[in-house]
C-alpha cells in the first residue's frame, strides 16, 4: 500500500556525545525476602548482585545505538509503598469498562501497592493459577521457582537483573496438562505517579497441551513534573502441544520510560500467537524473543505502534529457531508523526541442524510526518541447511494515489489520511481478542490522527 | 446551461509536456456522450484533470458546473458537486473494507450538503448497499472485502459502478470501465449504468471498444486525438470508427489544416 522504498540503515552511527546516566538509588534493603521460600530468596539476591555488578546498557553496544537513555532521571526513582495507589491517579474505569460486556475467565488488576483478582471457580477447580505476583510467591512458590529466572535470566542485562531483584508487581499464570480455558484472560498493570519505578514480573507457563489466550495491559496517565520508570521481565513457557494467545498493549503516559526483557519458549508441537501494541511512553526499549525450542513447534510476533511527538520506541526481536521443522512469522507495523522515532531491529537466528525451518520477519513503517523516523535492520544467521528464511523492512510514506481516489469519492483529505492508516493497522488489531480492548486502541490512534494536518 | 459540465478550452500539462490542447465539450445531465480516441491522445488526462488530480496543470481554460468553475475546487469538493470518477486503474486501499469506505464517503458527501447531518444509518446502510450490489450481481460478502486489494480486474469496474450506485452523482465520468472485462460482466455493468440513467445524471463514456455503446446508448460520440476532440456525431460515428479505424479521421484533419 505505501510506496515502499526500503531504508536499511548502516550500522555504525553514533550519537556524538551523552552525558554520563546517573545511577539508581535503591539499597540491598529493598529486595522483597520476608515470608519468601528458600529458592526465591536465593534467586532475588544473585538477581541483586548482578544488578549492582552488571554496568548500564552501553551507548556503544549494537543494541543500543539507536537509543538514547542519557536523560533518564534514574536517581528519582522510589518503589511504590504498600497502597501508593490511593494516592494517586485512580485506575481509569474506560480500560475495564469495555470489557464489562465481554466475559472473560479472570482479571488481575495490579495497583501500585496494591492488587484485585479474580478467576472462575471451575478453572480454580482444575487447578489453574491466575494471580498476582505476590499471592503467588506465597501460594504457588514450588510452580514460580521452577520457571523464574529460567526463561529472562537475570545476567542478560542491567534492567534484566533489576526486575528479577526488585519486582513487586507482577501476574503468575499456570494452566494445567490439557485444560483449555475458553474465555480470555485479562491483566492491568495500572502505573500513575511520577518518580515511582513500576517493576513488573510476568511468568506464563502452560503445560502439555494447555490453551489459553492472555491479554496483559501495561497503562498508565500522562502526568507533569517528572518521570516514572517501568522495567518488566515475560517469561513464557509454552508446553508441548500447548497453544498460547498472548497480546501485550502498551498505553504509558508519555513521561514512562519502560524497558523490558521478553521471552516465550516453546516445546515441541508447540505455538504460540503473540500480539505486541504500543502507543505510549517516553522512551521505550524492548527486547522481545521467542526461543522455538522443541521439533514441530511455532510461533508468530506480530506488533503495532503509533508514536507521535517525541516518543521514541525500540524493539529487538529475535526468532530463535533451535529444533528441526520449526515456523516463525514475525510482522511488525508501524506509524509514526511529530518527531518521533521507531527502531526495529530483529534477527532470524537458525542454529545447526535446526533443518526444515521457516523464518518470515517483516517491518513496515509509515511515516506520516518529515521528522519522523523510522529505523528498520532486519538479519540473519543461518547455521543448517534447508530452510527458507526471509524478511523484509520498509520505511514509506502514505501513497499520494490513494488519498486521491479517496478524495476523488468526497473523503476530506485528513479523513482519507485516516482512513488509509486504520487500514494499514487493521489486520493486526484483528488479533486482539477483545472487541472493548481493540476500539479503544482504533480511538487511540484517531486520537493520534487528529494531530495530523492535511 | 447551468444544468450541465462545459468544457471551455482546457489546457493541460503535464510534467511540462502539454497534453490537452484545448478541450471544448458540453455534456447536459440526461445525456450519455461517449469519448473515443487513439491510446495515448489524452482521455484519462481529461478525466484526472476533470477530477482534480494535483499532477495535472491546467494552463488554460474553465470547466462549469451548478455555477462553478470547478477547476477552482479540491477534488472532495468536486465530489460534493456530484462529480464521480470510475478510474481506469482503482488504486487499493489495504485495510479498509468497500463497506467502510463508501459509508464514509457516502456520510462525507451528505456532511458537505448538509452541515448538521448526522450520518446514515447503519442499518438504512446496509439495505441500501444490499441493493446496490444485487443490482450488479455482486455477492454480499464483498462488502467486507478490502477496496480493490487483490480484486481481478473486472471486480475493479464492478467495485468502482458499485461506488457511483451508492453515490449517485449527477456526472459520471467512466474512464475504460468496459476494458478487462467479460461478456457477461460487461452487459451486467453496463445495465447498472442505464439503471442509474435519468435526467438528473450526465454519463461520459470513455472507451476504445463499440460494443459497450451497444448497451449503454450514447446521445453523442466525440473523438478525440492529439489532445483535442476532432470530430462529434451520433452513435453511427462510433460503429464507423469500429470499421474504419481513426485514419481516416487523421487524413480529414490534416486535409483540413492544409486548407486552413
Ligand atoms: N503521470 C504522467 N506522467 C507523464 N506522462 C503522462 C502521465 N500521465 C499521462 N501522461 C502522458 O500523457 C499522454 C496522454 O495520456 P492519457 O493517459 O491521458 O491517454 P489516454 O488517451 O487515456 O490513453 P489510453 O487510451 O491508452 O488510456 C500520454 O503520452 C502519457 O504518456
Ligand atoms: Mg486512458
Amino acid at each position: 500500500m505505501t510506496k515502499e522504498t526500503p531504508e536499511i540503515v548502516v550500522r555504525g552511527r553514533r550519537r556524538e556525545s551523552r552525558a554520563l546516566v546517573k545511577t539508581f538509588t535503591f539499597q540491598r534493603a529493598m529486595v522483597r525476602m520476608a515470608g519468601l521460600s528458600q529458592g526465591l530468596r536465593a534467586f532475588r539476591e544473585q538477581a541483586w548482585d548482578l544488578f549492582e555488578s552488571l554496568p548500564m546498557p552501553d551507548p556503544k553496544d549494537e543494541a543500543w545505538r539507536r537509543t538514547d537513555i542519557s536523560g533518564l532521571q534514574a536517581e528519582t526513582f522510589r518503589l511504590p509503598e504498600p497502597d501508593a495507589h490511593l494516592d494517586l491517579a485512580p485506575l481509569d474505569e474506560n480500560l475495564l469498562s469495555p470489557l464489562a460486556g465481554e466475559a472473560h475467565a479472570g482479571q488481575v488488576i495490579l495497583l501500585p501497592g496494591g492488587v484485585r483478582t479474580d478467576l472462575d471457580v471451575s478453572l480454580r477447580a482444575q487447578g489453574v493459577v491466575f494471580t498476582d505476583l505476590r499471592t503467588a510467591e506465597r501460594d504457588h512458590a514450588g510452580l514460580l521457582e521452577a520457571r523464574l529466572g529460567k526463561i529472562v535470566r537475570p545476567n542478560e542485562g542491567k534492567f534484566a537483573a533489576m526486575a528479577a531483584a526488585l519486582a513487586h508487581t507482577g501476574v503468575f499464570l499456570y494452566v494445567p496438562r490439557g485444560v483449555t480455558i475458553e474465555q480470555p484472560l485479562h491483566s492491568l498493570l495500572w502505573g500513575p505517579g511520577v518518580g515511582l519505578a513500576h517493576i513488573s514480573h510476568l511468568v506464563i507457563w502452560l503445560e502439555e497441551g494447555a490453551s489459553v489466550t492472555y491479554v496483559h495491559e501495561y497503562a498508565s496517565p500522562t502526568e507533569e513534573g517528572g518521570q516514572t520508570l517501568h522495567v518488566g521481565l515475560v517469561e513464557v513457557y509454552v508446553g508441548e502441544g500447548a497453544s498460547l494467545r498472548f497480546v501485550e498493549l502498551q498505553s504509558w503516559g508519555e513521561h514512562v520510560w519502560n524497558f523490558t526483557h521478553e521471552r516465550v519458549r516453546v516445546a515441541r508441537q508447540g505455538s504460540v500467537d503473540w500480539v505486541f501494541g504500543a502507543m505510549g511512553g517516553h522512551v521505550t526499549k524492548n527486547f522481545a524473543e521467542l526461543d522455538l525450542v522443541g521439533e514441530g513447534s511455532s510461533g508468530r510476533m506480530s506488533g503495532f505502534y503509533f508514536t507521535d511527538g517525541d516518543q521514541h520506541l525500540d524493539y529487538d526481536s529475535q526468532q530463535n529457531h533451535l529444533a528441526p521443522h520449526t515456523t516463525s512469522d514475525l510482522l511488525f507495523k508501524g506509524a509514526l508523526l511529530d518527531r518521533s522515532r521507531v527502531v526495529w531491529q530483529g534477527m532470524i537466528y537458525v542454529a545447526p541442524g535446526a533443518f526444515k525451518t521457516d523464518g518470515y520477519q517483516a517491518n513496515r513503517n509509515l511515516v506520516l510526518s518529515r521528522q519522523a523516523r523510522a529505523d528498520s535492520i532486519p538479519g540473519l544467521e543461518i547455521l543448517a541447511d534447508d530452510v527458507r528464511c526471509t524478511h523484509g523492512a520498509t520505511v514509506g510514506k502514505i501513497d499520494p494515489e490513494q488519498i486521491f481516489y479517496l478524495r476523488a469519492r468526497g473523503i476530506p483529505e485528513v479523513e482519507a489520511k485516516r482512513l488509509i492508516v486504520e487500514g494499514f493497522f487493521d489486520p493486526i488489531m484483528q488479533r486482539i481478542p477483545f472487541e472493548g480492548v481493540r476500539a479503544r486502541f482504533q480511538e487511540a490512534i484517531q486520537r493520534k490522527m487528529q494531530n495530523l494536518k492535511g | 446551461m447551468t444544468d450541465a459540465l462545459v468544457i471551455r478550452n482546457l489546457r493541460v500539462r503535464i510534467e511540462g509536456k502539454e497534453i490537452l490542447k484545448g478541450v471544448n465539450l458540453t455534456l447536459p445531465k440526461g445525456e450519455v456522450h461517449a469519448i473515443m480516441g487513439p491510446n495515448g491522445t489524452g482521455k484519462s488526462t481529461l478525466a484526472y484533470t476533470l477530477m482534480g488530480h494535483p499532477s495535472y496543470e491546467v494552463v488554460e481554460g474553465e470547466v462549469w458546473f451548478k455555477g462553478q468553475n470547478i477547476l477552482e475546487l479540491e477534488p472532495d469538493e468536486r465530489a460534493h458537486l456530484g462529480i464521480f470518477l470510475a478510474f481506469q486503474y482503482p488504486v487499493a486501499i489495504p485495510g479498509v473494507t468497500i463497506a467502510n469506505f463508501l459509508r464514509t464517503a457516502l456520510n462525507a458527501q451528505r456532511r458537505a450538503r448538509d452541515p448538521e447531518d448526522k450520518g446514515i444509518p447503519i442499518a438504512e446502510f446496509r439495505k441500501l448497499l444490499k441493493e446496490k450490489m444485487a443490482l450488479l450481481n455482486m455477492d454480499p460478502s464483498f462488502g467486507g472485502r478490502y477496496l480493490n486489494d487483490g480484486f481481478s480486474g473486472g471486480e475493479k469496474k464492478r467495485a468502482e459502478i458499485l461506488q457511483m450506485a451508492v453515490l449517485q452523482p449527477e456526472i459520471a465520468i467512466l474512464d475504460e470501465t468496459d476494458s478487462g472485462l467479460d461478456i457477461d460482466a460487461l452487459r451486467i455493468v453496463a445495465q447498472g449504468v442505464n439503471a442509474l440513467r435519468g435526467p438528473n445524471l450526465g454519463v461520459l463514456v470513455i472507451t476504445h471498444y463499440q460494443r459497450i455503446l451497444n448497451y449503454i446508448q450514447p446521445d453523442v460520440v466525440h473523438v478525440m486525438m492529439d489532445g483535442r476532440i476532432v470530430e462529434s456525431g451520433g452513435p453511427d460515428l462510433a460503429l464507423h470508427l469500429e470499421e474504419k479505424g481513426y485514419s481516416w479521421v487523421r487524413e480529414k484533419l490534416e486535409g483540413d489544416s492544409v486548407l486552413a
